[in-house]
């Protein structure tokens, strides 16, 4: 185990894949200089040719990954902000997530298109979104949401080594927050949720960045004997739907933590899910906590009002097991 | 520019080859559209016929592990390069033995063995995936180029702005062809397009050339100095070739659409343009094959398209109980 930050993380793990393996190429936007420091000083340890700057072009940025790969590359595609792969979306809508069902599975797609997403850092509405769901809902794309420095170095280890395309979230402003990382190559398995807080009277799944709060909130919670079961599902597609369906059969109860905008949201999946496949568990309806449906504001007070936080978390709990803050439980 | 007409002497045998290449595209098409018309075809079909000379004249200087991108025209690509005529035919029909499976169809012929990357339904997407594919060329160092086919509708999309950009400045093995046909969908050239499409590499510094798409042997000088130039590093080439699409832009377009956007005069005069005929003519002229021979390929394209008919229809629908779920991820 070792203190790393999140950048850090993702770093070594570039690091060390490329060192290993010679098909895999890195390219985007300003990967040489690296605006959020986690693929710095590639280009150097790793040469120009497959560390490669390109042209703010996303349209052509996300095709080119799709034909390197087609073409036996492997190819990490770091496209900046989440919200500049609306830009060049495309290809990874149109063809990423479709051409290996297509042709009938004459190729794999091994492409791990990157970015920074979600609020916090007034950087307002087009570099805000939480547009995991989006990605979810294509098919044929798996999506990573990274919690923690551990998650970001597993998952993204595992990302690059899947033959299939893999939409890599990290939590934007979160990259220098330290974490425990375990030594060696870590390797997290996709579609393996974690339980980071044990509980038994609530189940609550929080996606990507929610996970800190929900946690903070979870330990908070337990002061007052409301035992939070936390499970950080780490890629939503594919999703490890049995770890939250076997926490909410044992607690009854759910809450889904998400950063994306209520309307189709992930939560509302999850609370699909659960709806339909383990209703007559269920002591109380299901909560989502997320975020309005409105744009990411830029003024602090007004972002900070929209994201899910602690408090808000902490307030759903209690609300749905009838025990308000102050009351002894 | 326009080509030089370089000295290229053909042999005997190259330009009956040439000719049974087109003379497939175009059977295969005529059979497709007959059928498509007749109602025996799941989905759209849109006719590659009168553009034949621009795919044969390129691809029959690819190699297999060259790289070439098409668009919803792509059938005559897709053969040009090599891939197979009863495969294609079971695809388009939507039957289990086609090159997908069934689960592409017309506009989605692929054949990754072959390089192929494939035909696809979004307007322009081949460009930025074969710009890629080019890139991956490049780094294996192997001298394969990828060619990326599309019209003068796509030309209109910005990626290929992007693409000439990116692979001039990194010196991509890549080739974008564009079969200015005269018409986005049913828009014809003038009422959506500016100046002209070559010209759009001159801002990148990137080589172009204007061709008459209707001349196999303009097509193939041109394509040779293309493919020169992307192998010896040299960066991309754009090409337009200027053609005729003699079919609308979906078979059976008449029974829906509430207009004309062209004129029949103007379709009759464009098929005196029909470049298998002209390159008939210049065999024979030539002395280099005579109308029997001609007779005798015809035949025997005739017969391969039967015969990869009667395999389509002789071939079972994908089980519905199984949705190739495992196509899905690897």
């Amino acid at each position: 185990m070792a203190k790393k930050r999140m950048i850090q993380a993702i770093n070594e793990t570039l690091d060390s894949e490329m060192a290993k393996d010679p098909k895999i190429v890195l390219f985007g936007e300003d990967v040489e200089i690296s605006l959020f420091g986690d693929t710095v000083g590639l280009k150097d340890k790793h040469g120009a040719h497959r560390v490669r700057n390109m042209p703010i072009s996303e349209t052509v940025m996300s095709g080119m990954a799709v034909g390197a790969a087609a073409a036996g590359y492997k190819v990490v595609c770091h496209m900046m902000f989440g919200n500049f792969m609306y830009t060049g979306f495309d290809s990874i809508a149109n063809q990423a997530s479709k051409l290996r069902y297509m042709t009938a599975g004459q190729i794999s797609l091994p492409i791990v298109y990157m970015s920074v997403f979600g609020g916090g850092r007034s950087a307002a509405a087009q570099h805000s979104d939480a547009m995991h769901p989006m990605f979810m809902n294509l098919g044929g794309i798996k999506v990573a949401l990274p919690a923690t420095p551990a998650d970001a170095a597993g998952l993204l280890r595992a990302s690059i080594h899947d033959p299939n395309p893999v939409v890599f979230l990290q939590a934007a402003g979160r990259g220098g927050e330290s974490g425990e990382v375990p030594d060696g190559e870590v390797i997290f398995e996709l579609g393996k949720a974690a339980t980071v807080h044990d509980g038994d009277d609530v189940t609550m799944v929080a996606i990507g960045a929610m996970v800190r709060p929900a946690l903070r909130a979870a330990k908070r919670l337990a002061e007052d004997g409301i035992g939070v079961d936390l499970i950080d599902p780490r890629t939503m597609v594919p999703l490890d739907t049995e770890a939250i369906l076997s926490s909410v059969r044992r607690t009854g109860r759910l809450v889904v933590v998400d950063e994306a905008r209520d309307l189709c949201s992930a939560a509302s999946h999850v609370a699909a899910v659960c709806a339909d496949q383990c209703f007559e568990a269920l002591k109380a309806p299901i909560k989502r906590v997320t975020v309005p449906d409105l744009a990411m504001p830029y003024s602090p007070p007004l972002e900070k009002a929209l994201l899910p936080n602690e408090g808000s978390i902490s307030a759903t709990v209690r609300d749905l097991l009838g025990k308000p803050a102050g009351v002894e439980a | 520019m326009t080509s030089s007409g370089a000295d290229t002497n053909f042999s005997n045998e190259q330009m009956l080859g040439f000719y049974r290449d087109m003379l497939r595209i175009r059977r295969v098409e005529e059979q497709l559209g007959k059928d498509s018309l007749a109602g025996n075809l799941p989905g759209a079909v849109h006719l590659y016929i009168g553009q034949e000379a621009v795919g044969v004249g390129i691809c029959s200087q690819l190699r297999d592990d060259d790289w070439i991108a098409s668009n919803h025209r792509g059938h005559g690509h897709f053969l040009a390069k090599g891939g197979d005529t009863k495969l294609l035919v079971a695809e388009v029909y939507g039957r289990k033995t086609g090159i997908c499976r069934g689960h592409g169809g017309s506009m989605h012929v692929a054949d990754f063995s072959k390089g192929i990357i494939g035909a696809n339904g979004i307007v322009g997407a081949g460009i930025s995936i074969t710009t890629g594919a080019a890139w991956a060329a490049q780094l294996d160092g192997n001298g394969a180029v990828g060619v990326a086919f599309f019209g003068d509708g796509a030309a209109n999309q910005g990626v290929l702005c992007e693409a000439l950009n990116v692979s001039t400045l990194w010196k991509l093995p890549v080739i974008f062809v564009c079969e200015n046909n005269g018409f986005s969908e049913f828009s014809p050239y003038s009422t959506v397009t500016s100046g002209s499409i070559a010209d759009r590499a001159k801002p990148y510094g990137a080589a172009h050339e204007t061709i008459d798409g209707n001349d196999l042997i303009e097509v193939w000088q041109c394509a040779a100095r293309a493919i020169r130039r992307a192998r010896d590093g040299k960066g991309p080439t754009l090409i337009e070739a200027r053609t005729y699409r003699h079919s609308g832009h979906v078979v059976g377009e008449h029974t829906f659409l509430s207009g004309t956007y062209r004129s029949e005069e103007e379709v009759e005069q464009k098929k005196a343009g029909d470049p298998i005929p002209a390159f008939a003519k210049r065999i024979l002229e030539a002395g280099q094959a005579s109308q029997a021979d001609l007779d005798r390929i015809d035949a025997e394209i005739t017969a391969e398209v039967a015969e990869a008919v009667a395999f389509a229809e002789e071939s079972p629908y994908p089980d519905p109980a199984d949705q190739g779920a495992g196509y899905m991820f690897a």
